[in-house]
């Protein structure tokens, strides 16, 4: 008996953990709501800063739709959160109702995971087709027609400077000045020279080349993949020009040769390293989060040399095992909304791909930014920003790209040198 | 085995025969808990690992495996990258391990003295071990800044030019094993403490009756006494080293381990191949390429130490 019993508690045990380890297999609970009266919990996962708790929005859904809940759990890092989003998609269990999706990433799921999230065009979102930008719209769109996300923010570039520093060092402050006399990048380059002459110690032109090189990248229609989704890293012109333009940035010393988002390059913003940086829309909240009040009025942004381009921008998808996909729908609709879109710009800096939100933040100016009237530059570089073609691994093929830049800026890489180091990691990344 | 008893003549009794039984059996049912939950945590991701290293399996879509042999592993073989992590594992351990232990060994010589408030510091040794890893590495990430850092400024003062701690080869790696080392050399030295409070008292004494010096005491009677304590700190913390991740992976918080993967180790590298660009098969290939690599340094390891006691032995 005892013999018996040791190996039924064995088992027992072994089939627990078993069940434990199996968890994932998550449930695909199709709870048949959508009447609004039995009370429930949409939640919601993000990355980096949406905006919506800040802004209060939350609130107002709740107060609009009685009897819903929203409970929202955050991630600071993109990457970590797609990370885990991965590994959540791929056991099917711990999905929220609403999952955040960046743009560098959409491509990957329209291509790789559509069968991993609701067609929205099954709830009624086709209707909306016409409220948002084509762009954006196309890309969350399969080639059968399947809607995997709506449009959150944009991110529509243009160049941020330090007026108080371009004063000392003898340049123009004026920001339809400058736009003229940086219309091209060489042009812009040069300026950063005449800079370099008379500039205050320890500063330089731009806060990195791995920068630079993202935003002249970012103007191009094509970067790393064509549309037919083959490979082009190697032989595109763009991003050959890109790289060209950023290793003469970094051979004339106009680089502070910071690391985005690394602490130094956070006490940079303040402590003058450099007096123009590429930014796109979500860039100003950042510059004032890092600034403060003390730097109102030393910034001033001004449009970007050949062009517009995009960095950035999100979506908001429902996965399938969603527990109320259809409230989680009607959440989605609501936030990425006309109204809702406007708010999310003037209170934190998020470019809306809202068409109706867009001619609303028309005439805004920001006063923090020397009353720039960032409604208008940025509206225009949304509307003629071209609709880049992502392909599946396009933000880890940039970041070899960049890490090489860094090297050259920084260890003094050769050119050369660092290109077949990019294209090297471009292989790893595909494997 | 039949637990009826099928042969009445036999002498013993059947309750005679279930006793013996459960007292043969009892004992494997208190280690099953364990083993039970080793293979569950332990022998099976090991085994799963070794089988998806056989394939071409990525993380977005796991159902869809592809054969590919030993191709994961004869592709290593011809990867820069994985050279790149196992060198910089190999001197990043080297870094960081011996000046470890060497110091802890200098520490808790000094501590097995007779100090006023000796508690206080072998728990203040034990503090670093108890921070975690991500706190430590950001503390240190920070210190080692290149514009606004603690160590540059520190360095600064003596003249020297700030040194970037991130970029260069050398200086990231030793300020990835700084961080090794601060949170290990407290944990080591506990151990040689407690190997030190084992050797006889009496050996000391005899010592110093002979006329050994403090120093003379140390090599010839703590030393010898520590060997089987050494080894074991010495194989713990190379399967450590070989298995270094946290430190590398916050230090800049890049997968890539730098922008030249200068202090990316191979559990960084696998980290990367299999997170980062959701190659499972390629990171299960390296996972087993670790945990072979450790097997067998732990065997060397083994066989010098088995050899130097048989030497002792016929000495």
């Amino acid at each position: 008996m005892t013999v018996a019993r040791a190996a039924r508690t064995g088992a027992v045990l072994l089939a627990g953990v078993l069940l434990l380890t199996a968890c994932g297999s998550g449930s695909s609970g199709t709870s048949a709501g959508g009447t609004g009266k039995e009370p429930i919990t949409l939640t919601v996962d993000l990355f980096g800063s949406f905006g919506y708790k800040q802004a209060g929005l939350y609130e107002k859904y709740e107060k609009l739709n009685p009897g819903i809940t929203i409970k929202e759990t955050d991630t600071e890092d993109e990457a970590d959160y797609w990370k885990a989003l991965q590994t959540r998609l791929a056991g099917g269990g711990g999905l929220a109702d609403v999952q955040g999706i960046e743009v560098g990433r959409i491509s990957s799921v329209v291509q790789r995971q559509s069968d991993k999230f609701e067609d929205l065009g099954a709830f009624g979102a086709k209707k909306l087709e016409k409220d948002f930008a084509e762009g954006k719209w196309s890309a969350a769109t399969t080639a059968d027609g399947r809607i995997l996300g709506l449009g959150t923010d944009v991110g529509p570039e243009a160049l941020c400077y330090r007026s108080d520093l371009l004063e000392k060092a003898g340049l123009p402050t004026d920001r339809d000045e400058l736009a003229e006399k940086w219309s091209t990048w060489d042009g812009y380059l040069d300026l950063g020279r005449q800079y370099k002459k008379k500039a205050p110690k320890g500063s330089r032109w731009i806060d990195s080349v791995g920068s630079l090189y993202s935003i002249m990248t970012g103007q191009e229609e094509e970067r790393y993949y064509d549309s037919s989704g083959e490979l082009i890293h190697t032989s595109n012109p763009a991003v050959k020009k890109a790289w060209d333009t950023a290793v003469d940035a970094a051979e004339d010393g106009l680089s502070a040769e910071l690391d985005q988002w690394s602490p130094e390059w956070n006490q940079a913003f303040s402590s003058g390293s450099f007096a123009t940086i590429p930014c796109p829309s979500w860039m100003l909240s950042y510059i004032k989060g890092q600034v403060g009040e003390k730097g109102a009025g030393t910034w001033d942004v001004a449009k970007l040399p050949e062009g517009a381009g995009n960095w950035g921008g999100s979506y908001l998808s429902v996965p399938k095992g969603a527990k109320h996909p259809k409230e989680a729908f009607e959440l989605v609709k609501w936030l990425t909304a006309e109204e809702q879109q406007a708010e999310l710009f003037t209170e934190q800096g998020l470019f809306p791909s809202n068409l109706g939100a867009i001619d609303r933040v028309r005439k805004y100016e920001d006063p923090y930014f020397s009353r720039a009237p960032i409604g208008e530059i940025f509206g225009a570089a949304a509307e003629q920003a071209p609709v880049q073609v992502l392909g599946v691994h396009d933000g880890d093929i940039h970041q070899q790209f960049t890490n090489a830049l860094s090297e050259v800026e920084k260890k003094g890489t050769p050119s050369m040198r660092a290109w077949d180091n990019a294209v090297k990691g471009v292989d790893n990344v595909l494997g | 085995m039949t637990l009826h008893a099928t042969a009445p003549p036999a002498v013993r009794t059947r309750a005679e025969r279930r006793a013996r039984a459960r007292r043969r059996l009892t004992p494997y049912a208190y280690v099953a808990p364990f083993f039970a939950l080793f293979a569950a945590f332990g022998l099976f991701p090991l085994l799963y690992t070794a089988y998806v290293s056989l394939y071409r399996v990525e993380l977005q879509t796991p159902g869809e495996m592809e054969w590919r042999g030993l191709d994961n592993y004869t592709a290593l073989l011809g990867d820069e990258f994985f050279w790149t992590a196992l060198r910089n594992t190999f001197t990043i351990g080297v870094i960081s391990t011996v000046p470890q232990l060497l110091m802890a060994l200098g520490l808790a010589h000094l501590l097995n003295y007779r100090l006023r408030a000796r508690a206080f510091y072998r728990v203040a040794m034990l503090l670093p071990y108890a921070t975690s890893v991500a706190a430590a590495t950001l503390v240190f990430a920070q210190l080692f800044g290149r514009d606004f850092g603690l160590i540059n400024w520190v360095l600064g003062l003596a003249g020297i030019h700030p040194v970037d701690w991130q970029s260069g080869t050398w200086s990231s790696q030793i300020a990835v094993s700084t961080i090794v080392i601060w949170r290990w050399t407290g944990y080591n030295t506990l151990i040689y403490l407690a190997g030190m409070q084992s050797v006889p008292a009496e050996l000391y004494e005899a010592a110093a009756i002979d006329g050994a010096s403090r120093r003379q005491q140390f090599l010839h009677v703590t030393l010898p006494g520590l060997r089987p304590t050494i080894v074991f700190t010495v194989v713990v913390s190379t399967i450590g080293a070989t298995q270094l991740f946290g430190e590398p992976l916050l230090y800049e918080g890049k997968i890539t381990g730098g922008i030249s993967h200068q202090y990316q180790t191979l559990g960084l590298y696998m980290y990367e191949q299999g997170w980062g660009y959701f190659h499972l098969g390629r990171a299960a290939a390296i996972a087993w390429v670790m945990f072979s690599l450790i097997v067998l340094l732990v065997g060397v390891n083994a066989a010098l130490a088995r050899r130097r006691k048989l030497q002792e032995a016929s000495r």
